[in-house]
């Protein structure tokens, strides 16, 4: 244990995922210890980024207005959905170019034993988002591992009572990692050979 | 470096860092065990699936300062696919290794592995509908640890039943001397389908019909969550709708 305010800070860093104790440590030491290092800017851009960052309000992807560029975007396929878990799934998936439609975040896939079900998350928006009929096909991209796999499953099972087509990410993606991972070409073929689930 | 081997039920993930995951697994010989498994989440690892909830592999580990660390794992049965594809399937399974997990806090014991491997062998395979195996499961794992309920003779004086009345707090049916006021009276096929689910009876399981396993479970449910200090995070999530025959 240190003295006051440097254990504060060690103790702040800690609570961020992915960073266990000894590395809060060493990023304190870090930011205490180098000159050069810019407090006021860091300080800055996490005030400026609670400020100003929200999330889309029809797709939930992060954005600094009400809606995201890609919803803003008319050029943007309209009849067609991709569903994802993480806003960090859609920097994935643009960096591949294969996709032109539109996202929707649903912030995690269910976990029961986490104490996440259907209702913590973005599904009821994303109904509400195909009510209208202008989706044709909805392209769940969900992590491939347990819990992507099962939030798929819910997924299709919701949406086979409206009349859309329905299609889950290729299997040629490697089982048991997070879709961040994949590289730009997996998850571009995982796309083109999108089989369909439902419709 | 010393390194051990195992067979092991992966009860639950962690994420861990950039790319590991904490895997917390009840095993056949070294009860309960949490490791971490270095990479796992890169889609390129050499563990692919098989460290996921659900699976048993067999597993070798050494012996690190805090945490132990999974070097190989063969797939032993996997489960995990079968079970995501179906979500009463899905959410019988979180039910389950929760429960496991929380029996065996202080230590594992071998009949808690087979039990559970048992059990999820069964829904990845559709034997029963999900909530008849999620409720026999948690009635064998209390019994195991100590909790057995009974459905026949007075759980509180032992006289020889039959006996309609349930009290959870009681360890199960009792009397009508040792019953509290006002407990009510439970059908015999709701107590016949509670007696078939703890004894593995699967025949007259199967039998009963949908409000039965309502009742029952709803008895189960209350059962488990007496018995385990804080209330199980899954069981809320459960999904009780009968799947269609596929
Ligand atoms: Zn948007
Ligand atoms: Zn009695």
């Amino acid at each position: 244990m240190y003295e006051g305010i440097v254990q504060d800070l060690i103790d702040e860093l800690g609570r961020l995922p992915g960073i266990g104790p000894k590395s809060a440590q060493r990023i304190a030491f870090h930011i205490l210890q180098t000159e050069s290092f810019d407090v006021t800017k860091l300080a800055e851009t996490l005030l400026a980024v609670r400020d100003k960052v929200k999330f889309c309000e029809i797709c939930g992807n992060v954005s600094e207005q009400d809606r995201c560029s890609i919803c803003r975007d008319p050029r943007r396929n309209q009849s067609l959905i991709c569903v994802v878990e993480e806003a960090k799934d859609v920097v994935a998936i643009e960096r591949t170019r294969e996709f032109r439609g539109l996202y929707h975040v649903l912030g995690g896939a269910i976990s029961p034993i986490d104490g996440i079900g259907p209702d913590d998350l973005r599904i009821r928006q994303l109904m509400q988002r195909l009510a209208d009929g202008t989706v044709e096909e909805v392209i769940i991209a969900t992590d491939p591992n347990l819990e992507g796999e099962a939030t798929a499953t819910y997924l299709s099972r919701l949406l086979k009572t409206l009349e859309i087509k329905v299609s889950r990410l290729a299997s040629g993606l490697p089982v048991g990692g997070d879709l961040e991972y994949a590289d730009e070409v997996t998850l571009g073929r995982a796309f083109e050979g999108r089989r369909v689930v439902v419709g | 470096m010393p390194v051990y081997r195992d067979e092991a039920v992966v009860l639950r993930t962690h994420k861990l860092g950039e790319a590991d995951r904490i895997v917390t697994m009840l095993s056949r010989r070294h009860g309960k065990i949490r490791a971490v498994a270095k990479g796992v989440r890169r889609t390129a690892s050499k563990f692919g699936s098989r460290l996921e909830p659900f699976m048993v592999a067999d597993v070798q580990l050494y012996e690190g300062r805090s945490l132990d660390v999974i070097q190989q794992a063969e797939t032993l049965g996997a489960y995990g696919a079968d079970i995501a594809a179906d979500y009463a399937s899905y959410t019988a399974a979180n039910a389950m290794v929760e429960t496991a997990d929380r029996l065996t806090e202080a230590e594992g014991s071998l009949q808690q592995f087979l039990l559970l491997v048992g059990a999820l062998r069964s829904l990845a395979r559709r034997e029963h509908a999900p909530g008849l195996t999620l409720d026999s499961y948690l009635l064998r794992s209390l019994s195991i640890a100590g909790w057995a309920p009974s459905f026949g003779q007075c759980s509180r004086c032992g006289a020889p039943g039959p006996h309609g009345r349930v009290v959870v707090q009681l360890g199960g049916v009792v009397c009508d001397d040792c019953a509290p006021a006002g407990t009510a009276q439970l059908d015999a096929s709701t107590l016949g389908l509670l007696g078939a689910l703890l004894a593995g009876d699967w025949p007259s399981a199967e039998a009963s019909d949908d409000r039965t396993r309502a009742k029952a479970s709803g008895i189960v449910s209350a059962y488990l969550q007496w018995h385990l200090e804080r209330g199980l995070r899954s069981l809320t999530h459960v999904s009780r709708e009968v799947p269609p025959a596929s």
